[in-house]
């Protein structure tokens, strides 16, 4: 963790503000502390904070304010914010059916780390990942706490369409698609939860800083949560 | 109240990439939503204060090879940013300049003399369902203009109730041109510390705009920029900046812009803000070079941008 936040210019309108070099769930709390607190209690001239793995984005109106008040408020709120001022993350649980058509890699990655289909399912829905970030599509989050004995690479070769609610594996990360896209991790499940959808209030499902959780659902689980979405 | 919404075009014919834009999509970057909007914003501003809209009103971004528009209705448009060749009724229509429309007139372009992207205001605003608080069409994330699509052929659009009158023009000295070769300013970061000679060649050769260029982002082509000796050339990933340069392994540089979110790849520096149109209305095979200031200067740059705007809309409203 860096003694100091690191204060780096991200254009004339955006400043990055970074907790550390690495991926970890320490600095992530540095981040979400900071993050919450500005949601809370807004700086003057600051439009929008993004919460990242280690850092926050910063994008402020330059007619109003710059980087340097900004950089002083960030210290000095920093200075005054102490652990307990966290409130504990909220989980959030996915429902997941594993395998078969929904799962196609499944196969593959129990094989792959010499374990049984149903070993892959019980680790992955096991245990509780930290939602670092959203980004890459609207809602996709970016998870920690992958079980080491689950690592796999990603295809070789991407699909040219992962289905919307997709829950796969690539390398160190699990994640779940949020719209249909070409993708090239390694499938072993699909959620009926809607990570993205425009209509609803809120669209995104997930917020960064909470956990999630996958708990395994049947088949015919999965297609009544669909149909009650509004799914065929 | 009653809003009276009429329907104003029907696309003949689409063109290579047109969309429903505004100022963009707000708040939601941090679920992974990007702004969007037109990536010429000071040409989509002006084409609003011409014909009398108020700002953040919607407007056709139409990109290098135009659409072709059958008027239903009568109206007012104005056509800033690139020149794309625009014809009313197969005469030249002014650009910078607010022209009356009837119903059966035809809107088409002949082809690019200068710049990249064209704007298409109507008096009263493009007039589809705001989502997430904006109108801006975000193709990934099906959302904004028709379906979250670009416009095609049959599509018919509406327009709000709108005032503005016929024959307003913006100062012949006011308007921008776009030159094949641009010179846009940065600000080094966030990572340019992954760089030491690669910022001087960065800053000293032109790069050219290749093939893949679009409102995700410009991939450009040059002499490759060297990161430092032993540095990691990834980095965690993080939320990008529209403008924000990155130099991917190859070396061959990515300018992003309003459509992503995240990227994995070191920053040598970014597009000020008030040049982002500057990069918008470049083309494939036009060059850029890149100048860094500081951001004092860059925010002397924006505030001396937003002044002729002002002078722009004093001249229009006078």
């Amino acid at each position: 963790m860096h003694e100091r936040p690191r204060f780096l210019l991200a254009g004339d309108r955006g400043l990055l503000v970074e907790f550390g070099a690495v991926i970890d769930p320490e600095i992530n709390q540095k981040v979400r502390q900071i993050f919450l607190s500005i949601e809370k209690t807004p700086i003057e001239g600051v439009t929008e904070v993004i919460p990242t793995y280690r850092s926050i984005l910063i994008f402020y109106d330059p007619f109003i304010t710059n980087s340097e008040k900004i950089e002083k408020k960030i210290l000095e709120r920093q200075g005054k914010l102490a652990d307990r001022d966290i409130p504990s993350p909220e989980t959030i649980e996915i429902p997941v059916a594993y395998g078969e058509e929904f799962g196609p890699d499944l196969e593959f990655v129990a094989h792959h780390n010499g374990l049984t289909p149903e070993e892959v399912i019980e680790i992955h829905t096991s245990a509780s990942y930290l939602i670092y970030m959203l980004g890459f599509t609207p809602g996709f989050p970016f998870l920690g706490g992958l079980s080491e004995r689950l690592f796999t690479p990603r295809l070789e070769n991407p699909r040219h369409l992962v289905p919307a609610g997709s829950v796969g594996i690539a390398n160190n990360q699990t994640g779940v698609y949020s719209i249909d896209s070409p993708g090239g991790w390694r499938l072993i499940g699909r959620t009926p939860a809607k990570l993205y959808d425009p209509k609803r209030s809120p669209p995104i499902l997930l917020k960064a800083g909470n956990q999630l959780r996958f708990k395994s659902i049947s088949k015919k689980q999965f297609q009544e949560i669909a149909e009650s979405n509004g799914d065929s | 109240m009653g809003i009276h919404r009429m329907e104003i075009f029907e696309i003949v014919q689409p063109g290579a990439y047109t969309t429903v834009q505004d100022r963009g999509r707000f708040g939601y970057q941090q679920f992974g939503v990007p702004t969007c909007g037109a990536v010429d914003a000071f040409s989509y501003r002006v084409a609003n204060a011409l014909v009398g809209n108020f700002q953040g009103q919607a407007a056709l971004e139409v990109t290098v090879l135009g659409p072709t528009l059958k008027v239903l209705h009568q109206g007012l448009i104005a056509v800033t940013g690139g020149d794309l060749g625009p014809l009313l009724n197969d005469n030249p229509l002014p650009m910078w300049k607010s022209v009356a429309i009837e119903p059966g007139d035809t809107i088409r372009f002949k082809g690019v003399k200068s710049g990249c992207r064209s704007y298409i205001s109507v008096s009263g605003g493009i007039d589809v369902p705001a989502v997430m608080g904006s109108r801006s069409t975000y193709v990934a994330g099906k959302i904004g203009g028709i379906n979250g699509r670009p416009l095609t052929t049959g599509d018919r659009l509406k327009k709000g109730e709108g005032t503005g009158k016929a024959g307003v023009g913006v100062p012949a000295d006011l308007i921008p041109t776009y030159p094949r070769e641009v010179e846009v300013r940065v600000i080094l970061g966030p990572q340019d510390d992954y760089f030491s000679e690669g910022i001087k060649h960065f800053l000293a050769f032109p790069f050219k705009v290749s093939t893949k260029a679009d409102r995700m982002g410009y991939r450009l082509e040059g002499d490759p920029i060297k990161h430092k000796e032993g540095v990691e050339k990834s980095i965690i990933s993080e939320p990008s900046v529209p403008g924000g340069i990155q130099v991917p392994p190859d070396g061959q540089p990515i300018i992003l812009l309003v459509e992503q979110t995240v990227g994995g790849y070191t920053k040598i520096a970014t597009v000020i803000s008030p040049d982002i149109g500057k990069v918008g209305q470049a083309k494939t095979g036009d060059l850029i070079r890149f100048q860094q200031v500081d951001i004092e200067e860059a925010h002397r740059i924006l505030k001396r941008k937003e002044e002729t705007f002002e002078s722009i809309l004093k001249a229009i409203t006078q």
